[in-house]
């Protein structure tokens, strides 16, 4: 039996005292979240609310013409339930010249562009607000690269990147999230009518336990297998995790000195704080 | 006798020795406004915990002619005091290290024997590995220090029990983790089990001192405790929070638990002694 229920006071606890420190020790006290409509930001944005206060968190939707009004919609009730503060700035005419270069571009190309325009709304929001950007990746989406680099991935603290998929579900329901956003099919809303599930190819319920089992207790792919898990699904979510590794990483720097950034120049980001 | 325990969980700040020392002298102010008569700072509590390359430049050592164990030593003469520092020693090797402190004296320094450097740890890259686990006298009777991962292994509280500590001062910097359906941390729940167990098997008095406060991603779950010689918990600090915890320890539990159970007494050291050469020598 694979068992991914967390205690939902205990998270609460660790993850909002985790925005507040982490936040006032790089000298802020506000936060900015790209608000999607979808559960992961929901979740981000009622963490950092609690924990910093609701009038210091902006949330900000940005929505593409394809975009669906639900999510629109969604966000708007998480933002008038939590009473943040939001702002609304649609990214169509910042990304459809681009997008415009090349009538050939396939779905993923402009989902990118897309990705990459909200984080550059939210790194100026985030001088403008005085505010730092928290993450909306959770866990699943980390370990099988299910994200565009530095796009919906950038942030400067990410409170639920430790947590599954089915876990910010199970955490969303126990902070009052509306239901309407807990019940809908997890969605990255790139364009119309896409879902997680349908481009990853399996439900998150199953992913979640793989992962578990694979990541948390270090069972081999053999053993996943052993434990009633379909040989070809480990074997692709194997290889997915391998190949995606460059996402979670810096660059790597090419050492020729001494010492070096990230090799063996090692300070902690609180160091003196 | 009567022993005021104060277990300081602290938040630290990273690499800031002079701020940290400001925070130990005002709780130490609050520990002898409660009549405590020790209080137990945490496992590197003069420094910060994930120091990394800053090892080197946070390091003193506990004489008086050190600034920062100057106003400590002064501050013992009113109650004793056990802090957690990086001590370099003449050969400048650092050690994660904690000292007892009474009447202006060093009365001990222990040197973190064991260094985890697995899973998320990686002390054994920056710190040298102490070589000794030793009790000494106090004027509260025979105690022994040690600092977390040296009490996850069972054999230098046994040690300490032979070498006549009948209270054990534990002292951690525990990075929370293993979050399920359970209202503690595995990290909290396996720490407390076995410090229980430490209290049940030595039929001694354990306390246990951990920091509070985030380093990065870390968090640090705090959650104070003191089991009496039976078992029994007789302190509990919140979680997750900074907080003085004060327990009245009556030491004359020793007399009676150990009247009762004579663990201490029937313990065949020799035969331990016997069996381990041989093993060893295999």
């Amino acid at each position: 039996m694979i068992d991914l229920t967390i205690n939902p006071d205990l998270a609460r606890k660790i993850l909002t005292g985790f925005i507040k420190s982490e936040l006032n020790r790089a000298g802020f006290s506000k936060a900015v979240i790209g608000l999607s409509g979808g559960l992961d930001s929901a979740l981000a944005c009622v963490l950092a609310a609690e924990a910093l206060g609701p009038e210091n968190v902006l949330a900000v939707r940005m929505p593409y013409r394809s975009s669906s009004p639900d999510s629109l919609e969604h966000a708007q009730l998480l933002i008038e339930q939590f009473r943040v503060q939001s702002e609304t700035i649609e990214i169509t005419e910042m990304v459809d010249p681009l997008i415009g270069r090349d009538p050939e571009m396939s779905k993923v190309r402009q989902g990118n562009i897309m990705a990459r325009a909200r984080m550059i709304v939210l790194y100026d929001k985030s001088e403008a607000f005085e505010g730092l950007v928290v993450g909306t990746s959770n866990k699943t989406e980390i370990l099988l690269g299910y994200t565009t680099l530095w796009g919906d991935s950038a942030s400067a603290l990410n409170p639920i990147g430790d947590l599954y998929k089915t876990q910010v579900r199970q955490l969303s329901r126990a902070m009052g999230v509306p239901n309407e956003i807990i019940a809908k099919a997890p969605s990255a809303d790139l364009w119309s009518g896409q879902t997680d599930e349908g481009e990853l190819g399996f439900t998150y319920e199953e992913i979640d336990k793989l992962l578990y089992l694979l990541v948390d207790q270090r069972y081999s792919p053999a053993e996943c297998v052993q434990a009633g898990f379909d040989q070809a699904f480990v074997e692709q979510v194997v290889t997915r995790i391998r190949r995606s590794q460059f996402k979670r990483m810096l660059p790597p720097i090419a050492k020729v000195s001494n010492r070096t950034v990230g090799y063996d120049f090692l300070y902690l980001r609180d160091w003196g704080t | 006798m009567k022993l005021n325990l104060a277990l300081a969980q602290i938040a630290t700040k990273l690499g800031e020795v002079g701020s940290n020392l400001e925070k130990h002298l005002d709780t130490i102010e609050q520990a002898k406004a409660q009549k405590a008569d020790l209080v137990v700072f945490p496992e590197l509590s003069l420094t910060g915990y994930v120091l990394q390359d800053l090892v080197p430049s946070v390091a003193h050592h506990p004489t008086d002619d050190d600034p920062v164990f100057r106003q400590l030593l002064k501050a013992s003469h009113d109650l004793d005091l056990v802090v957690g520092f990086v001590d370099e020693d003449s050969r400048h090797r650092f050690y994660i290290a904690s000292a007892y402190l009474s009447g202006g004296q060093v009365l001990h320094v222990h040197h973190k024997v064991y260094l985890p450097t697995y899973g998320l740890f990686d002390e054994g890259r920056f710190f040298a590995w102490g070589d000794a686990v030793r009790a000494f006298d106090t004027r509260f009777g025979r105690m022994g220090i040690l600092i977390c991962e040296d009490f996850w292994h069972a054999s230098p509280p046994y040690l300490l029990w032979l070498d006549g500590a009948d209270v054990f001062l534990f002292t951690s910097a525990s990075p929370g983790r293993g979050l399920n359906d359970s209202e503690k941390l595995e990290s909290a729940r396996w720490v407390e089990n076995v410090n229980r167990s430490y209290a049940n098997l030595f039929t001694s008095f354990v306390a246990h001192s951990n920091r509070v406060g985030y380093e990065d991603g870390l968090n640090f779950w705090g959650g104070a405790t003191v089991f009496d010689p039976n078992g029994e918990r007789v302190a509990q600090g919140p979680y997750f929070e900074e907080a003085l915890t004060v327990a009245t320890l009556d030491l004359n539990q020793l007399h009676r638990t150990r009247a009762r159970l004579p663990l201490l007494r029937d313990e065949r050291t020799a035969l331990v002694q016997n069996e381990l050469n041989r093993i060893l020598s295999k």
